[in-house]
């Protein structure tokens, strides 16, 4: 569009509860964060809490790590089960989206914690696994535990966006693939794939965002160096340290990271109609 | 060998949810051939082709190839294309890669590749769109990449599923042309599917009328419409009146109370038969020297002709003449032997014919889309 709007009242004032939750919850917040991270306690001007950061540096990139190791295997797994259940009659697909979603309406916190009771140490798994004379597992408090734990709490997030666009992909365009030669495995690499990718950047950023800056999932089921940024956050704030400028710090670097992961993966979109999602 | 069946199906049937779509069929289309499947919305003619391409099997019957049993070869390893009647063009892929694509996926080397979608866009006149997005072009310019990106892999058959169904009359009637073009420049055999008889007499070598899952009527566009076998067909291939009549012997059939000199033979004596008469072939003379009489009830200017409905005791007549005639008026009706066809009674019988119900609206096809 190159006309010009016009500013009227009326849409000023349509907007204007728009701008008014906007300022109060997203732009206010975030200045408050970028003016801890560059003061001090007394609200000068400072580098140091940016600098502190160093010490930092194996604990961010090891949630970079994780949540890259995360993400991966959620795709892994969401991709081809979009693909089979697009496969399905309509009333299966139905049933098949519900189970994706019925998890994502229990709290993050009770799952991970029920979780945790299912893999501990004398947890129900292990339980079981002795009664059959098999012996216990090291199920928890390490690092498969954690990245266990973030695929298992944010697989949802890949899957819709993913079946969302798949389902949506016309059924002659798959008929004229085979028509033109293609099997089955060459119709998903030439065109169902190319095709899904805006649902896969959005499943990626939709897993990513959360994975990076995960805590407590890390907390409860990791071992003692599995800690991760979330985690290191919530210990500035919270315990004896009372750290906001830190804190505020680490969270400014977690946006920067997750900012410049979002400019990075809609390179990939940018050319597809309908295709930028988020951002 | 243009005369050798490229296509053969025999008996072949198949049902959806115990409705019966294909009855038996038998057909053959030979090599080279315009084949048009003609009929209404549901009658089985694009089921028919899919089965041909092979994303339908069929329940019962045999689909050859070349006299080679293909009922259980996927789609993709038949030499047989397709244009799907919205295109599904590839919207992530330019009007090149379009074209490009069943050769990228045979893995044609990359040297022949080039200069054959190339030629490819020269036949179907889209040199110079080679890096358009598909998603930008005009329905006509998308279904121009759909034939090259068919034709491009060479096939023996192309399948095409009512392609002009989406575009607007001028340039359905240039692509006809166009595609009739084509057809001949590249030896390929056509299979086409659509409704409209107009499009299946102007373009085909043969035509197969379809209805209820059966085959009515095969044979040359004249054929078919000078000589239909049953009600269904002369109604659908353009303005019939099918009368009720008696064949008295051979070359004499009563009907309209009058007994009239005709040129059919090899009906049983005095057998019940439909009697088709073409609204252009009737004669209209002076009242008192016509075989039967008829009041109009109804007289349409159409351009360069007059649509007139008659009243022929009780059973109305369309008549199409250049001279101008009133409502009201009483006029002779008189036919040359040549124009008067018999027709052995069938299923259709009394379903179709008469213009007392007649109006133009119901005249025109409802849904250009199909099944």
């Amino acid at each position: 569009m190159n006309k010009k709007r016009k500013f009227s009242l009326g849409s000023a004032l349509l907007n204007a509860p728009y701008f008014a939750w906007a300022a109060l919850f997203i732009i206010i917040p975030l200045a408050v964060v970028l003016f801890y991270a560059f003061s001090d306690g007394e609200g000068h001007f400072t580098f140091s809490n940016i600098l502190s950061l160093k010490d930092y540096g194996g604990v961010i990139l090891r949630s970079l790590l994780y949540s890259v190791v995360a993400t991966a295997i959620t795709f892994l797994i969401a991709y081809p089960f979009s693909y089979v259940v697009c496969r399905m009659r309509p009333a299966s697909q139905k049933i098949a989206n519900m189970f994706v979603t019925l998890p994502m309406w229990i709290n993050l916190l009770i799952k991970t914690y029920c979780l945790s009771a299912l893999m501990d140490g004398n947890g129900l798994i292990n339980q079981a696994l002795v009664a059959i004379g098999f012996g216990k597992l090291p199920l928890m408090n390490n690092t498969g535990a954690v990245i266990f734990g973030m695929v298992y709490n944010y697989l949802p997030y890949m899957i819709l966006p993913i079946y969302n666009v798949m389902s949506k992909i016309e059924p002659s365009l798959l008929e004229a693939a085979s028509d033109l030669g293609c099997g089955a495995l060459s119709r998903i690499r030439r065109v169902i794939f190319p095709l899904t990718v805006p649902g896969i950047v959005s499943g990626i950023i939709m897993v990513f965002v959360p994975s990076v800056s995960t805590f407590y999932i890390s907390a409860k089921m990791g071992g003692t160096g599995d800690f991760m940024i979330g985690d290191l956050i919530e210990g500035q704030i919270h315990s004896q340290n009372n750290n906001l400028p830190v804190a505020a710090a680490l969270s400014a670097v977690l946006m920067a990271i997750i900012l410049v992961s979002m400019l990075i993966l809609n390179r990939f979109t940018e050319n597809d109609e309908g295709g930028s999602v988020l951002i | 060998m243009k005369n050798r069946n490229i296509i053969e199906l025999r008996n072949v049937t198949l049902s959806f949810d115990g409705e019966k779509i294909l009855d038996s069929l038998d057909l053959s289309v030979r090599d080279g051939e315009f084949v048009t499947f003609l009929g209404r919305s549901g009658c089985g003619k694009t089921t028919t082709l899919r089965i041909i391409a092979g994303f339908l099997t069929p329940d019962e019957g045999d689909v050859f190839f070349d006299g080679v049993r293909i009922n259980d070869v996927p789609p993709y390893k038949r030499s047989v294309n397709t244009i799907f009647q919205r295109y599904a063009l590839f919207p992530h892929l330019n009007v090149y890669e379009n074209v490009a694509f069943g050769l990228r996926v045979s893995k044609t080397p990359k040297n022949e590749i080039d200069p054959k979608v190339r030629e490819m866009l020269r036949l179907v006149n889209l040199e110079g769109y080679e890096k358009r997005k598909v998603t930008n072009l005009s329905g006509g310019q998308q279904q121009r990449v759909a034939i090259a990106r068919a034709l491009v892999n060479r096939p023996k058959v192309l399948l095409l599923d009512e392609p002009l169904s989406a575009l607007d009359a001028k340039l359905r009637k240039d692509m006809q042309v166009e595609l009739r073009r084509i057809q001949r420049e590249t030896g390929i055999t056509f299979i086409f599917v659509t409704h409209d008889q107009e499009e299946a007499l102007s373009m085909s070598d043969t035509v197969v009328v379809m209805e209820n899952g059966k085959i009515q009527q095969i044979g040359t566009p004249v054929d078919i419409y000078n000589e239909p076998k049953n009600a269904f067909v002369a109604d659908f291939i353009g303005e019939s009146n099918i009368i009720d009549g008696v064949m008295n012997r051979d070359d004499t059939v009563t009907f309209a109370g009058h007994t009239f000199t005709c040129v059919d033979e090899g009906f049983e004596k005095d057998e019940p038969v439909d009697v088709v008469i073409r609204p252009e072939d009737v004669d209209i003379v002076p009242s008192k020297e016509g075989m039967v009489k008829g009041k109009i009830t109804q007289a349409t200017f159409k351009g360069d002709y007059y649509e007139l409905i008659v009243d022929v005791k009780g059973f109305k007549w369309m008549v199409q003449t250049t001279d101008a005639y009133r409502e009201g008026q009483t006029i002779g009706i008189a036919l040359e032997p040549d124009s008067i066809h018999v027709m052995h009674k069938s299923e259709f019988s009394g379903l179709y014919g008469d213009y007392s119900t007649f109006s133009d609206e119901m005249d025109e096809d409802p849904e250009a889309e199909d099944e």
